[in-house]
Formats: structure tokens, C-alpha cells, sequence
């Protein structure tokens, strides 16, 4: 897409990380956390989808909230456009807010029942733009008309509209303040197979027009290797890999990534007979007592005593690939030059 | 495929209407399917299509009013379900009918531990004593893959991972060796690590125990992994029924064909952009006297708005509701 020019970093995230505390007993005493997202680093380019990826739990959609700052995160910086705001206070991020939106899982319950759709879609107006009463209905139908919701719907309610275009007003919503940077949390699970596509289109196209730039979180793997431009996964709170999209797919290469990406099943009974699968035995450790050492190190079908002694460096192993993992332990030439400039730290202390 | 075999479960002509205070929906319209001994006929389609109403009418689950069953017979064991009485109905169903549901967690009941809820059906369905229903629960538990079984007998269903509370769920509807088990959407609700876990136990258990499986599903990936044959639903009716790979490698219904398109892949091509079915699926406001894949149909003529096509064979056990031909027009 943009190869010739150096591409600028819009969003850069280090070693973020958002605990919950656990409160028990009577007098309600701080007993423990859950770690949902533990120091993840990433960046993202302008005008590229930054898939994420992951399996329910593993703090994908705590990650893209905390990014966007609907919480106080534990610790971490995130810089959007040039401005660390880690620590900015409501008033400050609400200045912020216009360039940074969000479009949630479930339509239904993202858009108020008792507003109508022109409302909906212009409630980020009156909140951050003054606009004369025709100004903001021309904007309006002009929303209405870029994700495809015909205006003479403008005055219904969200309960007559399909799963489809109810997602459609989210969009409209969150396109209206012309954002730089847009979150989609699983944005298109509740749909259909038919309707998933009308979406992922519209979102392509709104970006290829607007030059967007998108964190799109989801659990579908085709269906982010068809929207990413790069994919970052998850595993109990950390990122096990971040790769480009060929790259990944085609030569995954933390062990759970390659576990994930085999139980995929594809379409095709010719396929399917002949995929080898990668079956992971158990299930996930509970993000409030995560494993000592690498969080995947219990169901790893590869693990090495190192691993349940040392948590592994999230580090780049070759050019633009990064994993969190000590099967690439000894593959240092690569990451060395870069450590330098980079100021990513080495992702955590030991555990005790 | 025991292809000659006789069919264990043999549904004909099933409608299911459901009344409301806006009128009647036509969720099932004529459907009729069978399925053998030792064969897993898999039904896709998206929500609204019929396919669990079709399932939960067969066997009686469904409230009525507002449901009403209005047409139709389901056979099996030589009787008709739709006919019984409720007494003989409840002993088919969970004893000779087994039946896992998409969401665990909704379907255990969270006060009763998952000793007493396998347990259950063994005493009642086939009058065992506590000694052999713990005995026999223990080996459940044990085929479905749970670990240190007899243990866990104790264990309440919020002690279990949504994974091994689906493995539960199963081992409920295996209990009584069912001649057929009806799963609706078992794996949805589960992450694809854990949902290669249980398609992988179902294919293994199939060997074994070598009964009739209905597996409802709208992943085309899932199906097209464990099933022998396919029926594709799409507004109430049964538009499509082949063989897996025919299926899939033939698709002959426009609907199927645009559904195939429009899901991406994890492996192979990389496609640029995804096709689209553009439009919504139909409101069953009234019974069909139209194909209702009209309006969303790129091959739709004039006949498609003035008839219902019936399914009609095409060959290597092929049938397809359709008008198109596509051997005419590419």
C-alpha cells in the first residue's frame, strides 16, 4: 500500500498493561488481579488494520479499550498521533476523542433503543461540533449515505433495522467526528455468513476513502488474514506474535499460533481430510494465576524446561516479526541492531 | 457410508408455524430429511433459517402456543413422534434420541451436580440402579475425555471450562446409546483450539459407537470436516441436499454458491475482495408461494416469484430446489 514512502506511526503502544484487582471477604480487601492484558507492545502504521487475534478471555478486547482509554490502565504508555495519553485525565482525552472512535461487538447493544438513527448518528456532533440545525442533518444524511442506510430511514428506531444495518449506524456513528483511528471490537461476530462480507467491504472501502486506520480485533481468523494488513496474537493476556499477514499465515511460528491457526476448518472436504491438526490438550490458565514462566507453557506441544522457569522476550526474530517465544531464543543477530532504537523494554520482570 | 441401509430417523413434509400477536411465521415449510445408522448429516443455514425449529419440532421441545406443528411425520422406530403420547415421546427423547445444545452453560442446570445430571436419564431411561448409573457415568465422563473422572462426578457446572461442559453435555446424550444424537450447534459457542477438541472426540465417538448424528451448523468449515452429507436451509425449506464433497465441489443452488464465495480462507488463496449476498434474508410473514432466495438471487427469472420450486434430484444423490440451471449459464 504505502511502501514508498516511510510509513508514520500512528498509534504506539509499550509494554501496556491492565489489571483488574480481585476484592474478597467481607471487609472487601484487595485479595489479588486479573492480569487481562500484561505488558503488550505494539505499533500501528497509518492507513494500515492491525489485526488482533485471539481466543475468548485472552484480553484482545480489554487491550483495545485500554488503547482508546475507556480505562485507567495499570501501567504503559500510549501514544496516539505524536500525544502519550496514559495518563491524561476524562476532561483531556475527551479533546482527544474525536480522532480516536470505536465500533462495538453487539449493534444491539451499542446503540440506544430510544433514539432515532439521526440521533444516534449525531449525538458525537452536538457533543464536539456546533453545528447549525441544517449544517448537522446534512452531515447526517451524509454519514447515512457513506456506510449505505438509505436517509429516508433517518428517523427509526434501531429495533427496525436487521444485525446487519444496525452495525452500519455504529459505523456512521463512528465516522462522524472524521476520526483518525478506529477500534473495531469484533464488529462483525453477531452477523450472519452473508452479512458478514456487506460489513467487511464497508469498512474496507470507508478506509481506502478516509484513510483510516483500523485496530480490528475479532476471533475469526480468515477473516482477519482477509482484512489485515498485519496481525498481532494473543495468548493469556501477552502477544505470542506480530506479523505481517503473508508472513504469519504462511509460516506461523509460535507454537500457538500455529496450533490456532491448523484448528481453523476450511470449507473444503478435500482440505479438510488432509490438514494435519495441531490438537492443544486442556484449556486456557485463568489470567488471575497465570502459569510461572511462558503463559502458554502448560499446553505448549513444544515446551522446554526453560519455559516454565523464564518468561520469554517479546523480541523481533526477523525483519518486521516479533514472537515471545524461547524456541528463538538463540536467534539474536536479527533483533540486536534494533534493540538501540527501539524502547521496548525486556517484557517483565522474573515472576515469583 | 452405509448407503443401503435403512433410515433410523425419517422426517416428511414437516411444517412449523409459530403464532404471534403480528401474525403467523412459517419458520419450517416442508421439510424432509433422513439421516442413517452411523452417518452425519449436516444442516447449515443462518439464524432464521429453520434448522433448530426443524430439530426442535421433531421431538416435541417446542412450547406450544405459540408453536404449532402443523403438517407432517417424523419417523422412527417404526412410529410417528408427531402422533405418540407425551409419555412415550419423553422416553425416546434422551433415551433413544439424544440432544446437545449450542450453549452449555444455559443447558446444565448450574444447582445439581454433573454426577446426578448424567445419572439422571440412566435411571430413568433405562432403570438403573445408583451403584451402575455412577458406575456408568464414570465411564461417560471417561469417553468424552474428562480427566480423573469419578472425581469430578461431584463437580457442579460452573467447576468445568466451557470446553469440558460441552464434553458433559455430550456425555449426557450418549448416556442412554442413543440410535441418534441431534447437536445444534455444539461448537459455536467454543474457541476454535477447544472446538477442534470436541469435532475431533465426535469423529472418534462416531467409530465407536456407531450411531445416526444431525449436526446443526452455520460454519461451513465444521461441516465440511465431519459430515457425510449436507442440507442447506435457507428461509424454512431444505434448498440443497448432497453428498459433503458434491456439496461442496458442485454446488447447485445459487444460495449455497454465494455462500461458499462469501467466506474467506485461512489457507489457500487470499481472495481481494469478498463477495457479497447483498439484501437480507426473507420475513416469514406468510407460506411461501415464491422461492425465497428470490430477491437476494442473481440467476432469479420470472417463474422464481410466481412458483416455490420443489427439490428435484440432479444426480450422485444430489437434490436442489431451484429453477436455475447452471449448466446453462455458467
Amino acid at each position: 500500500m504505502l511502501d514508498a514512502t516511510p510509513r508514520k506511526k500512528l498509534v504506539e503502544v509499550r509494554d501496556l498493561k491492565m489489571h483488574f484487582p480481585i476484592f474478597a471477604g467481607i471487609l472487601r480487601r484487595r485479595v489479588g488481579e486479573v492480569k487481562a492484558v500484561d505488558g503488550v507492545t505494539f505499533d500501528i502504521y497509518e492507513g494500515e488494520t492491525l489485526g488482533l487475534v485471539g481466543e475468548s478471555g485472552c484480553g484482545k478486547s480489554t487491550c483495545g479499550r485500554a488503547v482508546l482509554r475507556l480505562y485507567e490502565v495499570t501501567e504503559g504508555s500510549i501514544t496516539i498521533d505524536g500525544t502519550d495519553i496514559a495518563d491524561w485525565s476524562p476532561e483531556e482525552l475527551r479533546k482527544m476523542r474525536p480522532t480516536m472512535q470505536m465500533v462495538f461487538q453487539d449493534p444491539q447493544a451499542s446503540l440506544n433503543p430510544r433514539m432515532t438513527v439521526a440521533n444516534i448518528i449525531g449525538e458525537p456532533l452536538d457533543e464536539h461540533r456546533a453545528l447549525s440545525k441544517k449544517e448537522r442533518l446534512d452531515r447526517i444524511y451524509e454519514l447515512m449515505d457513506h456506510v449505505g442506510l438509505n436517509r429516508d430511514f433517518a428517523n427509526r428506531y434501531p429495533h427496525e433495522f436487521s444485525g446487519g444495518q444496525r452495525q452500519r449506524i455504529g459505523i456512521a456513528r463512528a465516522l462522524a467526528l472524521n476520526p483518525k483511528f478506529i477500534v473495531c471490537d469484533e464488529p462483525i461476530a453477531a452477523l450472519d455468513v452473508s452479512i458478514q462480507a456487506q460489513v467487511v467491504n464497508l469498512l474496507e472501502d470507508l478506509q481506502n476513502e478516509f484513510g483510516l486506520t483500523y485496530l480490528f480485533i475479532s476471533h475469526d481468523l480468515s477473516m482477519v488474514r482477509h482484512i489485515a494488513t498485519r496481525v498481532a496474537v494473543m495468548y493469556l493476556g501477552k502477544i505470542a506474535e506480530l506479523a505481517p499477514r503473508e508472513a504469519l499465515y504462511d509460516e506461523p511460528l509460535h507454537p500457538y499460533t500455529q496450533a490456532l491457526l491448523s484448528a481453523v476448518p476450511e470449507p473444503d472436504p478435500a482440505l479438510e481430510a488432509k490438514t494435519e491438526r495441531i490438537i492443544l490438550k486442556g484449556d486456557v490458565p485463568s489470567p488471575s494465576n497465570p502459569p510461572r514462566g511462558c503463559n502458554f507453557c502448560t499446553r505448549c506441544p513444544q515446551v522446554m524446561d526453560v519455559c516454565r522457569e523464564v518468561d520469554p522476550e517479546f523480541r523481533e526474530v526477523r525483519p518486521g516479526r516479533y514472537v515471545a517465544c524461547h524456541l528463538y531464543a538463540d536467534t539474536k543477530s536479527a533483533a540486536a541492531p534494533n534493540a538501540a532504537r527501539s524502547t521496548r523494554q525486556p517484557s517483565e520482570p522474573l515472576r515469583e | 457410508m452405509p448407503d443401503g441401509a435403512a433410515p433410523v430417523l425419517d422426517v416428511r413434509d414437516l411444517k412449523t408455524v409459530f403464532l404471534t400477536r403480528s401474525g403467523e411465521v412459517h419458520a419450517v415449510n416442508s421439510v424432509s430429511f433422513d439421516v442413517r445408522p452411523g452417518e452425519l448429516l449436516g444442516v447449515v443455514g443462518e439464524s432464521g433459517s429453520g434448522k433448530s425449529v426443524t430439530m426442535m419440532s421433531l421431538i416435541g421441545l417446542l412450547p406450544s402456543p405459540p408453536a404449532e406443528v402443523r403438517e407432517g411425520q417424523v419417523l422412527f422406530g417404526g412410529r410417528d413422534l408427531l402422533s405418540v403420547d407425551a409419555d412415550t415421546l419423553r422416553h425416546i427423547r434422551g433415551g433413544r434420541i439424544g440432544f446437545v445444545f449450542q450453549d452449555p452453560m444455559t443447558s446444565l442446570n448450574p444447582v445439581f451436580n454433573v454426577g446426578f445430571q448424567i445419572m439422571e436419564p440412566l435411571r430413568t431411561h433405562m432403570g438403573l440402579g445408583k451403584k451402575a448409573a455412577r458406575d456408568r457415568a464414570v465411564e461417560l465422563l471417561e469417553l468424552v475425555g474428562i480427566p480423573d473422572a469419578r472425581r469430578r462426578l461431584g463437580d457442579y457446572p460452573h467447576q468445568f471450562s466451557g470446553g469440558m461442559r460441552q464434553r458433559v453435555m455430550i456425555a449426557i446424550a450418549l448416556a442412554c446409546d442413543p440410535e441418534v444424537l441431534i447437536a445444534d450447534e455444539p461448537t459455536t459457542a467454543l474457541d476454535v483450539t477447544i472446538q477442534a477438541q470436541i469435532l475431533e472426540l465426535v469423529k472418534e465417538l462416531r467409530e465407536k459407537l456407531g450411531m445416526a448424528i444431525v449436526w446443526i451448523t452455520h460454519d461451513l468449515g465444521v461441516i465440511a470436516g465431519i459430515a457425510d452429507r449436507v442440507m442447506v436451509m435457507y428461509g424454512g425449506q431444505v434448498v440443497e441436499q448432497a453428498p459433503v464433497r458434491e456439496l461442496f465441489g458442485n454446488p447447485r443452488h445459487p444460495y449455497t454458491r454465494a455462500l461458499l464465495k462469501t467466506v474467506p480462507h485461512v489457507r489457500g488463496e487470499r481472495a481481494k475482495r469478498l463477495e457479497v449476498i447483498q439484501g437480507q434474508p426473507p420475513i416469514l410473514g406468510a407460506p411461501p408461494d415464491a422461492c425465497p432466495f428470490r430477491d437476494r438471487c442473481d440467476h432469479a427469472f420470472d417463474r422464481c416469484a410466481r412458483e416455490n420450486p420443489q427439490r428435484r434430484p440432479v444426480g450422485h444423490g444430489h437434490d436442489v430446489a431451484c429453477f436455475w440451471d447452471p449448466a446453462h449459464d455458467g
